[in-house]
């Protein structure tokens, strides 16, 4: 896919928080958002990504990562969902095991991916959560 | 007769392909070249840093852990190559990234001489990725500054 064919989101105003510790994919998961022209912010871990939304800060998409310290992706989401969070939850993880993977889609994922990330995949998230907008 | 800025780029050329031969990147770091534009030209050199600040820091935890003789924590070890395996994967640097799914083998079956073994290969291999990266780097500034364009190089 060219950078010309990329669709740009811009005017559906979509936003999306990046919950990861490791800066490299922090930095990538941004990159690969605002190409898309999806508004984005980053915490370092489940219990910021809670804590952002408790003071009132709200997302449509949220990319999780599994592994973080103090709370992992999985407590996290159950945590969101506990509190009536409803935006689209995307568990991001270089975890492949499948019990790990089944316990954290039951946690309330709406979709899955293997990092690491790229636009196709970004995209294939974005098309099966319904983001996808036709240019 | 071959203009200065044709050769740099050849060179340039030559030097990338020459890195995804030898294994040392793979399709990775073209998914981040292709995240590289006129708002962020340095992308990619900012991500691969931070990798290599990683690569320091994850290493260094390993060594003080693994110099804990008798006393060894295997389970931080394993924590912290795990993280060291997602950013190498992140950035396309295979080399790296198979050397860590080596050790966190070693440490999953708690061999301390593995371990020691791979860890030392693990910080040659990043600091030779970090110098070949680096010439990588300084080919397409010689470009720039001799007023040609970084050449799209297909893998």
């Amino acid at each position: 896919m060219t950078r010309e064919e990329l669709p740009n989101l811009a005017e559906s105003k979509l936003t999306a928080l990046v919950v990861d510790d490791n800066f490299v994919n922090q930095s990538i998961h941004q990159k690969l958002l605002s190409r898309l022209g999806i508004q984005n912010d980053v915490v370092c871990n489940g219990k910021e990504a809670v804590d952002a939304h408790c003071s009132g800060r709200n997302y449509d998409l949220i990319l999780m990562d599994m592994d973080m310290p103090i709370m992992n992706g999985t407590q996290a989401t159950k945590r969101l969902r506990e509190m009536g969070i409803e935006s689209k939850i995307a568990g991001v993880t270089t975890r492949a095991n499948e019990g790990e993977k089944k316990e954290f889609m039951e946690a309330g994922l709406n979709d899955f991916q293997e990092k690491p990330l790229t636009i196709s995949k970004l995209l294939s998230i974005l098309h099966k959560l319904d983001f996808y907008v036709q240019t | 007769m071959d203009t200065l800025i044709a050769q740099l780029q050849r060179q340039f050329r030559d030097y990338t392909i020459s890195l995804y031969q030898q294994g040392f990147l793979d399709d990775q770091f073209t998914e981040l070249k292709k995240l590289q534009d006129e708002c962020s030209p340095d992308f990619v050199a900012e991500v691969v840093t931070l990798f290599f600040e990683d690569c320091e820091k994850l290493i260094s935890n390993m060594a003080r852990a693994l110099d804990q003789t008798g006393n060894v924590d295997f389970k931080l070890v394993g924590s912290s190559v795990h993280q060291l395996k997602g950013s190498s994967s992140s950035v396309g640097a295979k080399k790296v990234k198979g050397l860590c799914v080596t050790l966190k083998d070693c440490c999953d079956s708690q061999n301390f001489e593995g371990c020691v073994r791979c860890l030392q290969q693990v910080d040659i291999e990043y600091k030779t990725l970090r110098a070949k990266l680096q010439d990588l780097f300084n080919l397409e500034q010689q470009i720039v500054q001799a007023g040609g364009r970084i050449p799209q190089v297909d893998i």
